[in-house]
């Protein structure tokens, strides 16, 4: 059959079961557009900066577990995309990104509008293509899919230049994708799993680390499992909140810089550590050198290049996390470890790490908590960047895979409003709240009109502290308090959603902080509520950088503890 | 561990834009690439680069797997410790008067090395063998004043019948 490029995309797109696209228009790309009519099974969001458009794509892949996909035009619709596709990167978020560039004849002649884009994008994208042959689109394209959503997923970017979507070429669904070069290994290597199932029958003070690969291969079953028979306490990574049940007896919640003091106790006395999907990012390990030293460490990961990496590995094993736990579960003998495990609760009741200090003014620990209630831990929470995020994470119980979305390794100011309106495109029954600072909103807060289009139900409370607040802290705590360039003016941010046609509520009280958030849940629609919270609260525990895990600070001791009740 | 030299042989797709990715990875680990050379190998579409590079095993090691994770990698292996036969290849353009041009011919008949161009007051000499080699035919022809050297860097290929490409892509594994 005869089709253009951009209908070969389009029906790529179909056939890998896309619905949503989010993007930007522009010259380049414009013919593109120009065929999505003919496929009315994709529903097209459009952005208001295609940062926003990576953003949004990396949301909605990790509420529904597909690849996200976006849109953008050549030259700076394309480099706005760069800092969404590195946060995809770092977080291993499958997504494929799709630019226009300018028509072949212009290529590496300046041409108006005209980036190498693949060029930029090398060592932030899993594999980028510059497709020059129509003839190749569609196996481009499924290739695409296929290198994003397999092994360690990850965005890719296809540059396609005008010309190639105007051409018309013979085209054939492409077949099977069949790369000699690419072959993730999906099994784990069982001599391996044997000897890491003996150091786990062996151990007497187990911890279990849990990262993001446990949620993106769904293993959260089969860890549930591992823990239980051998009664081994979770920790898992920030990114890895979810991954198994924070309300469950084994959870000892989450690790690093801002973790629970208890979980970083736990790493730092046990004798073996069994991390599974994650990669000892030093954020969660704090001073590397000082990590887990009583333990031996098993390392269960798909990516091989991040075994041995940061950390000595005693038995490295490279597979998927779900088919290397189902042979392992197999493997272990059911344990009691009620002398760690009480240890552990002496240490959780010694450092409790998440206790909200009475106070008149509205503290954003408390925020987080009211939504909590209000929400009886049912919504998904998608955060910006700072210490909104470390308190979203502290203060929220999470019970469900990808139910805290957050970016972790870019730490990206911004991705908070529009990674919801791509969860909330990816689950629209789903409860989203954006939680998020008045600085992280400001910079993507123009997405309030995607919200507005596309009729999303987000609901966000902004923690206006009138500061930069994590880099207040770090000031305060490190620089003798000298606050340069961290105080912070906002708008009157009512108003502005006001003007979006967003309802909301400014709340300068405590006691009207519950009534303000039922009133976001009662309204049928998007709503915003802007806390005004305590200017100079600090984020606490805090590991300062250099320390070890267990160097860290806690929140100064003071008055009476309102939560827990 | 201490620092040394490291030859790894990568066989990766021929397509564009190869060469550029697995550059672009050593700088952005930070390494520093000694030499690299690249051409076809045996089989066609593929083609094979023999990189030099400095660095302690573990961080050759890291670097590696990070140049094997590239999608358009085949297959990559550090052979620095394996037996391997290496030759690099220089062109020596030095000078050579009526007076000097015997003596220098005899030292290239030594190191078996051909003359391949000839002035009024040059020779190129074309001369191959492992680093070694080069360098001190290099360091005697100096005293007649060298004016232009060209060196290909290094390639290699492992002694005996196994060999690089074969049996195919071994699984990624941490256990390799
Ligand atoms: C795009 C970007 N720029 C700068 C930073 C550095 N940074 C990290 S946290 C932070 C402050 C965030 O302020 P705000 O969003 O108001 O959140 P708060 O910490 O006050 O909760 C800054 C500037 C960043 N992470 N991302």
């Amino acid at each position: 059959m005869k089709m253009t490029g951009g209908q070969i995309i389009c029906d790529c797109l179909v056939k890998e079961g896309v619905e949503v696209i989010f993007g930007i228009l522009g010259g380049a790309i414009l013919p593109l557009y120009d065929t999505l009519p003919q496929f009315p099974q994709l529903h097209h969001v459009l952005v208001r900066h295609e940062q926003c458009a990576a953003h949004a794509a990396e949301g909605y892949a990790r509420a529904t577990g597909r690849v996200g996909v976006c849109f953008a035009t050549s030259g700076p619709g394309a480099t706005n995309l760069v800092t969404g596709i590195a946060n995809a990167h770092l977080d291993s978020s499958p997504m494929v990104a799709i630019t226009g560039q300018v028509a072949r004849r212009f290529i590496g002649k300046d041409a108006f509008q005209e980036v190498d884009i693949t060029g930029i994008t090398l060592p932030i994208t899993k594999h980028n293509y510059l497709v020059r042959d129509t003839a190749q689109l569609g196996k481009v394209v499924k290739e695409a899919f296929y290198i994003a959503r397999t092994g360690r997923p990850g965005p890719v970017l296809i540059d396609v230049p005008k010309d190639v979507f105007q051409e018309q070429v013979e085209y054939h669904t492409p077949g099977k994708v069949d790369l000699r070069s690419y072959k993730p290994r999906r099994e784990g290597n069982m001599a391996q799993i044997r000897k890491a199932a003996n150091l786990i029958n062996q151990a007497q003070k187990p911890v279990i680390l849990a990262g993001r690969g446990v949620i993106i291969s769904g293993a959260s079953e089969e860890l549930k499992t591992l823990a239980e028979t051998a009664q081994i306490p979770v920790v898992t990574t920030l990114l890895g909140i979810g991954g198994f049940p924070e309300s469950h007896v084994l959870s000892y919640r989450w690790l690093g810089m801002h973790g629970m003091a208890y979980a970083n106790m736990a790493i730092n006395g046990a004798d073996l550590i069994i991390a599974i999907g994650m990669r000892f990012d030093d954020r969660a390990t704090a001073e590397v050198a000082s990590f887990a030293p009583h333990a031996k460490i098993i390392h269960i990961d798909i990516d091989p290049a991040e075994i041995g990496k940061n950390v000595r590995v005693d038995v490295p094993i490279v597979g998927d996390v779900k088919a290397v736990l189902t042979p392992l579960l197999k493997l272990i003998t059911p344990t009691q470890h009620m002398d760690w495990l009480k240890q552990l609760d002496v240490w959780r009741r010694e450092h409790p790490s998440t206790d909200i200090r009475e106070s008149s003014s509205i503290l954003p620990q408390y925020v987080v908590r009211s939504i909590y209630e209000a929400t009886e831990g049912d919504a998904t929470i998608v955060t910006g960047v700072g210490q909104n995020q470390m308190w979203a994470a502290q203060h929220y119980i999470y019970n469900k895979p990808n139910t805290f979305i957050s970016s972790g390794g870019l730490g990206t100011m911004g991705f908070g409003l529009p990674a919801s309106v791509g969860v909330k495109m990816g689950r629209p029954d789903a409860t989203v709240w954006c939680i998020d600072g008045d600085g992280s909103f400001q910079m993507t807060l123009h997405e309030l009109a995607t919200i507005q289009q596309e009729r999303l139900a987000v609901k966000i409370a902004i923690m206006n502290n009138g500061f930069l607040g994590m880099v207040r802290q770090w000031q305060e705590l490190f620089h003798d308090k000298r606050y340069v360039a961290t105080p912070l003016w906002g708008p009157d941010f009512v108003k502005l959603a006001e003007a979006y046609g967003i309802p909301g509520i400014k709340v300068r009280h405590k006691d009207e902080v519950v009534p303000a958030i039922q009133k976001a849940m009662a309204h049928d629609g998007p709503f915003l509520i802007d806390f005004g919270v305590e200017p100079e609260e600090n984020v606490y525990p805090m590991v300062p950088p250099g320390a070890s895990l267990v160097e860290l600070l806690e929140a100064p001791k003071k008055e009476e503890v309102v939560w827990p009740r | 561990m201490a620092p040394m030299k490291h030859t790894l042989v990568a066989l990766v797709e021929d397509k564009p834009g190869v060469l550029n990715r697995v550059a672009n990875l050593f700088r952005r680990r930070g390494f520093n690439i000694d030499s690299i050379t690249v051409g076809h190998s045996e089989k066609p579409d593929i083609s094979r680069m023999t990189i030099v590079v400095d660095g302690s095993g573990a961080s050759v090691e890291q670097v590696r797997k990070q140049l094997d994770k590239l999608i358009e990698t085949v297959k990559v292996q550090d052979i620095t410790s394996e037996s391997i036969v290496v030759r690099e290849m220089a062109l020596i353009k030095v000078k050579a008067t009526s007076a000097t041009r015997s003596e220098i011919m005899q030292i290239v008949d030594i190191f078996r090395a051909n003359i391949v161009d000839v002035s009024m007051e040059s020779l190129i000499i074309e001369v191959t063998g492992d680093e070694e080699k080069l360098d001190s035919l290099l360091n005697l022809l100096r005293t007649f004043e060298i004016k232009e050297v060209v060196r290909t860097g290094r390639i290699a290929m492992t002694r005996g019948s196994t060999t690089t490409s074969e049996p195919g892509r071994k699984p990624i594994s941490a256990e390799d």
